[in-house]
């Protein structure tokens, strides 16, 4: 065991609403369902101050964030989460078999941005109280600077030249390289959204965004200035492979203790980069299914050590062969280990979306839109069920 | 004056509406539905998005109408008419 302090919660976002686990003396208990009814795409705990903070997708009233700030017995919707007037974006239409490319026109169509969702929450570092981020489709990253009270698009993203250009002031002046996400029919959206938020801890002037169907964006200079970072990222579906663009990172993270150390699920496999995504590198290793799939979580404290679960590709997006399973490298991805000790090895189809997977010290859990949730004290060697018969889960965070 | 009736979900959001005769000046659906958010602010974030729209699965009619105009709702509300809010139906 690591000597880092253990978890106390976990948090899940679900179909259903927002379940919570307390750990009590050695044992996980949940609470009753809270934002009941309620389609709950991302919950997490601000490590600065214990904020919760849930990400609801209310089927008829909008996507909203919900704040509790006494530790989830009581939640306030806040609504200040908005585009600002002018906030144009280029539509990027379904390529569904009635599209028809050569209609209306070959010319940029233009939409004005509504919150379609909240699709991740990331905080400041410890030094800046109040600093919040939000991730939203389509593809907009909010700031706030007051705990969630007001928030602020970020212009130079918004207005990327990757996107088009500052479409709150006129047309198009250079092409739009940000794609669409044909995501599940029940619960995607098309456009393209941003997903991963990370916050270097050594200096928080420097971020990376990632952006479905765009790929890795990173700022050095606290969000005036956005560069790709997708070199050697490989796009097998792609005319080129390695374009600058149109990469589709299922979810991005790093290693807190080593920040130039980031990992990402790709749809075309599993990537690694130790220079600060200057340049990724492909690990994936087909033989023991580590190809495909969605949640990627590091160490805390080893860069090169990360886990994925593994699942079939793109044709069958489920478990491998009916059986769950969780992959760990120990060498930044040169060799990788399979596990499957107290997780179903027939009958399995669970998938687990970007943001179930979470690793806390010796600690990981996961949750699938099967409803199943699974705790490995030891790094993922062995595995105990939390539940079976929860809603579909969307994330998994612990607190 | 112009009465507004609603969906008993909305009342989740804003319980001092439960059991309470929504009246205000008539006017635009939008002119309306800004009246109601001036009782409870905050209130035309569950009805409408940020550009006004009224939201994809959202209804309204005035009486037994259904509003035609959901982007800017410009549809006019006499003055003795009532404007319903109500959820479409959606899945599990």
């Amino acid at each position: 065991m690591s000597n880092m302090t253990l978890p106390n919660m976990i948090l899940l976002g679900t179909r259903k609403g927002t379940i919570i686990f307390d750990r009590i003396n050695a044992s996980w208990q949940p609470r009753p369902i809270m934002h009941a009814g309620v389609p709950v795409c991302y919950v997490t705990r601000d490590p600065r101050d214990g904020t919760l903070w849930a990400s609801l997708d209310h089927g008829h009233w909008g996507p909203k964030l919900s704040r509790s700030r006494d530790n989830g017995a009581t939640w306030q919707d806040i609504t200040s989460l908005k585009y600002p007037n002018g906030a144009r974006y280029i539509v990027k239409y379904l390529p569904t078999p009635d599209f028809n490319p050569e209609s209306p026109s070959a010319l940029p169509e233009y939409a004005n941005a509504a919150v379609l969702k909240i699709w991740n929450i990331a905080f400041g570092n410890a030094n800046q109280p109040g600093k919040l981020y939000a991730g939203t489709i389509p593809g907009g990253l909010f700031v706030s600077d007051d705990g969630g009270d007001s928030w602020e698009l970020n212009r130079p993203l918004w207005n990327h030249h990757s996107r088009g250009g500052d479409l709150f002031s006129g047309d198009a002046t250079s092409e739009n390289c940000w794609n669409g996400t044909p995501a599940s029919i029940d619960y995607g959206v098309f456009e393209p959204g941003i997903h991963s938020i990370a916050v270097d801890p050594r200096n928080p002037e420097h971020m990376y965004v990632s952006v479905s169907t765009a790929g890795v964006i990173e700022t050095t200079d606290g969000g005036k200035n956005w560069h790709s970072r997708n070199q050697g990222m490989l796009n097998d579906y792609m005319p080129n492979p390695e374009s600058e663009w149109g990469h589709d990172p299922h979810f991005v993270t790093y290693c807190s203790g080593q920040p130039d150390h980031l990992w990402q699920q790709n749809h075309c496999g599993v990537f690694y980069s130790d220079d600060g995504a200057k340049r990724w590198k492909k690990v994936s290793m087909p033989d023991v299914g580590v190809n495909f799939g969605f949640p990627i979580v590091a160490d805390a404290k080893d860069g090169r050590t990360a886990w994925v679960v593994p699942a079939q590709a793109d044709s069958e997006r489920m478990a491998i062969n009916g059986g769950l399973s969780i992959a760990r490298t120990n060498d930044g991805g040169q060799s990788w280990q399979s596990f499957r000790d107290g997780l179903p090895q027939e009958n399995a189809y669970d998938i687990v979306l970007r943001h179930g997977l979470d690793a806390s010290g010796d600690y990981l859990c996961f949750g699938s839109t099967s409803g199943n949730v699974y705790l490995s004290e030891d790094r993922g060697e062995t595995w105990q069920s939390l539940g079976h018969n929860f809603p579909p889960i969307y994330s998994v965070r612990f607190g | 004056m112009t009465r507004v009736e609603m969906t008993q979900h909305l009342y989740r959001f804003f319980p001092q509406f439960k059991n309470q005769l929504i009246t205000v000046p008539a006017g635009s659906v939008a002119e309306v539905l800004h009246a109601v958010n001036e009782i409870a602010p905050g209130f035309t974030d569950y009805v409408l998005d940020e550009n006004g729209a009224l939201r994809r699965h959202v209804n309204l009619s005035i009486n037994n109408t259904m509003v035609i105009d959901k982007i800017k709702l410009s549809d006019r509300v006499p003055e003795d008419g009532t404007v319903y809010i109500f959820q479409s139906l959606s899945g599990g």
